[in-house]
C-alpha cells in the first residue's frame, strides 16, 4: 500500500515500501523520478530505497496539487529496466580499517573470515544515492548481514569505510558521522565536485566488492 | 578585497546552497538564517542569494582594503567600523584600512557579513557556498582563517549616508527564555506512542551543545518511544526533518545534514522557524507546536511577500536618502 506522507510544507515523501526490498518498485520510483524532474514546478526528486522525495516551492504550488499529481504520475510509472554498469570495488577488511566486523560477525553467527566472504559473494545495485555526496545504497547484501544501524550515530567514520547498515550496503565518500558498521576500507575516489560528473556511481549500477592485492 | 583578521573553523562563505544537488546526496547547504543573509544583500542592492560570510565564532575582525559597502545582519551583536558603533542590521562604507569588528551576540547566535556585489567565489555545483563536509565551496571547501583575502564581484561601493543606515525592525531572533518551533507531522508521526507525542509537545527540549549545521541534537526528560518497532528503508530528508533514533531523543536536521536517512520522523519544521532555530543559544529550551498543512503555506506566502515588500521599500527609500 503506497504512502504519501508531509515532508514539511514544500515535501512529499511516497513511501512504496511493502515488507522486504522489491526491485520492481524500485524501478517505478526511478521511473517517477525521470517522469517529474523535467517539470518546472518539481524542484527535484531524491529516490530513497523504495520511496521518493520530491520537493517543491509552496509559495508558487499548492501542496495538495502537487500530491494529486505524484499520485497519478506513479500509478502510471511502469518498472522499465535502466542500462547498469558493473564497477568493482577493492575492500581492504577488518583489523585498524574494520573495527565493527566482529561485531557484525557475532550478529551473523559466523566467522570474520565467513563475514567478509559473504559481503563480497553479493552483486550489489545502486538502489539509491544520497544521505552525502556520492554515498551509494546498495541492495543485495545477504540477509544473515542485515544487522540494524547503531542506536546513536558516530560522529567520525573515515572516507572510504565500506560499511553495512539496516540491510543495505555501502561506502563512506567523506568521513562524516554516521550509524553504519565498519567492515573495511576502499581507496576508491566515489564523489569528486570538479570532476564532470562528480559522483562514480548511478542509479542502477551493479557493485561488487573484492579483496585489495 | 577584505582580509580575515581571525580564524575560526566554523565561519564560512555562504549563499543559497544546492538545492539542486541533493540527488547526488550533495547537502541542500545555504545559509542557516537566510533571512539574515537576505536582509543584508537587499540594503546593498546585492541580488538577495549573494554569497555573505555566516558568522558563529567571536569576536570576528575583518579589515577593508578598499573602499567597500557592507552589512552586518543576524544576531545582535555589538559591532564597531574602528570606533564608531553600528546600529543592527546597518549597512554602511568602510574606507581602506579599517577594521569591522564583530562581539559575541546579546541576542541570536549567528551573525551575517554581507559585501556590495557579494563575495567572488567560483561557483561549485551551482552555488558559493561552503561544503565542509565535502571539501569544495566558498574558499577552498574550508572555513576562513585569519590572513584569507576575499573579494567582490561587482563595485565594491554603494552611494550611502556616511554615517549608513539599516532595518527599523531587524530580523527576529528568539527570547533567552525558549524559542518556539511550528512544525508539521512526518512520515512516522503516528507511530510513536501518544504519550510520547504528549511529551514532545508540551515538553521543554533543551538544545545540546551537539548543534552545528549538519543538525541541532535537543535533549528532554522523557524519552520519545515508538508503538512498535520500525526499521525503516534509507530516504530522503530534508532540512528541518526531526529525527528520533532509538536513543529517544530528537535530532534536528539543519542545512548541511545528510539528503538522506533512516531514523524515524516525527515532524519537519517550517522553513521560517528553522532560521530561529539556527539562532538559538545552545541551553536555550525548545518548544514544538503543530500547524496545519494550510497554515504552513500560509505562513511561508506570507513572509515571502513580507521579503518582496522589504526589497521594494528599501530601493525606494535608497532613492530618497540625504547625503
Amino acid at each position: 500500500m503506497t504512502r504519501i506522507h508531509m515532508a514539511g510544507a514544500g515535501g512529499l515523501l511516497l513511501d512504496a515500501a511493502d515488507g522486504p526490498f522489491s526491485d520492481t518498485t524500485q524501478r517505478r520510483i526511478w521511473a517517477t523520478s525521470r517522469a517529474l524532474n523535467p517539470r518546472p514546478d518539481v524542484l527535484q526528486t531524491i529516490p530513497g530505497v523504495n520511496n521518493l522525495l520530491v520537493t517543491f516551492d509552496a509559495v508558487q504550488t499548492d501542496p495538495s496539487v502537487m500530491e494529486e499529481l505524484l499520485r497519478t504520475v506513479w500509478t502510471q510509472a511502469s518498472a522499465e529496466e535502466v542500462p547498469s554498469r558493473e564497477i568493482v570495488v577493492p575492500v581492504v577488511y577488518g583489523g585498524e580499517f574494520g573495527e565493527d566486523l566482529a561485531l557484525v560477525a557475532r550478529f551473523a553467527n559466523l566467522t570474520e573470515e565467513e563475514t567478509i566472504d559473504a559481503h563480497m559473494a553479493s552483486r550489489y545495485s545502486v538502489a539509491a544515492i544520497g544521505a552525502m555526496a556520492g554515498f551509494v545504497y546498495l541492495t543485495g547484501l545477504d540477509p544473515r548481514l542485515a544487522i540494524p544501524r547503531r542506536d546513536s550515530p558516530r560522529l567520525r567514520v573515515e572516507e572510504g569505510a565500506v560499511v553495512i547498515g539496516g540491510g543495505h550496503a555501502g561506502m563512506m565518500p567523506c568521513t562524516s558521522p554516521s550509524g553504519w558498521h565498519i567492515l573495511g576500507r576502499t581507496d576508491l575516489c566515489l564523489f569528486d565536485a570538479f570532476r564532470p560528473e562528480p559522483g562514480l556511481l548511478r542509479l542502477g549500477d551493479t557493485v561488487r566488492f573484492v579483496r585489495a592485492s | 578585497m577584505i582580509e580575515i583578521l581571525t580564524g575560526s573553523s566554523l565561519n564560512t562563505i555562504q549563499d543559497f546552497g544546492r538545492p539542486h544537488a541533493m540527488a547526488m546526496g550533495v547537502a541542500q547547504g545555504g545559509a542557516m538564517d537566510r533571512l539574515a543573509l537576505s536582509h543584508g544583500n537587499l540594503l546593498l542592492d546585492n541580488p538577495v542569494d549573494a554569497a555573505g560570510i555566516e558568522i558563529v565564532f567571536f569576536p570576528f575582525r575583518v579589515r577593508f582594503h578598499a573602499e567597500t559597502s557592507f552589512a552586518a545582519t543576524g544576531a545582535a551583536c555589538p559591532a564597531t567600523l574602528d570606533d564608531l558603533k553600528l546600529p543592527r542590521d546597518w549597512a554602511i562604507t568602510a574606507r581602506p584600512g579599517q577594521t569591522l569588528t564583530l562581539r559575541a551576540p546579546e541576542q541570536g547566535a549567528r551573525a551575517y557579513l554581507t559585501l556590495r556585489g557579494g563575495l567572488d567565489m567560483p561557483p561549485v555545483l551551482g552555488a558559493r557556498s561552503t561544503d565542509l563536509k565535502g571539501g569544495f565551496g566558498g574558499l577552498e571547501g574550508r572555513a576562513l582563517q585569519k590572513g584569507d583575502r576575499l573579494s567582490c564581484l561587482a563595485a565594491s561601493t554603494l552611494r550611502l549616508p556616511a554615517a549608513g543606515y539599516g532595518l527599523t525592525r531587524p530580523c527576529p531572533l528568539p527570547p533567552a527564555d525558549g524559542t518556539r518551533i511550528r512544525v508539521l507531522p512526518a512520515a512516522e508521526h503516528d507511530v510513536f506512542t501518544p504519550e510520547s507525542l504528549q511529551t514532545f509537545h508540551s515538553a521543554a527540549w533543551t538544545l545540546t551543545p551537539s548543534a552545528n549545521r549538519m543538525g541541532y541534537r535537543l535533549e528532554g526528560q522523557n524519552v520519545l518511544k515508538l508503538s512498535r518497532p520500525l526499521s525503516l528503508f534509507s530516504h530522503g530528508i530534508l532540512p528541518g526533518t526531526v529525527q528520533v533514533p532509538p536513543a529517544g531523543q530528537p535530532i534536528i536536521q539543519m542545512m548541511d545534514a545528510n539528503t538522506c536517512g533512516g531514523y524515524p520522523k516525527i515532524a519537519t519544521v517550517i522553513a521560517p522557524d528553522l532560521r530561529l532555530l539556527s539562532q538559538t543559544v545552545v541551553g536555550t529550551p525548545v518548544h514544538f507546536e503543530t500547524i496545519t498543512r494550510d497554515d504552513a503555506v500560509q505562513i511561508i506566502r506570507r513572509e515571502a511577500a513580507e521579503l518582496s515588500r522589504l526589497a521594494t521599500e528599501i530601493a525606494t527609500l535608497r532613492t530618497q536618502l540625504v547625503f
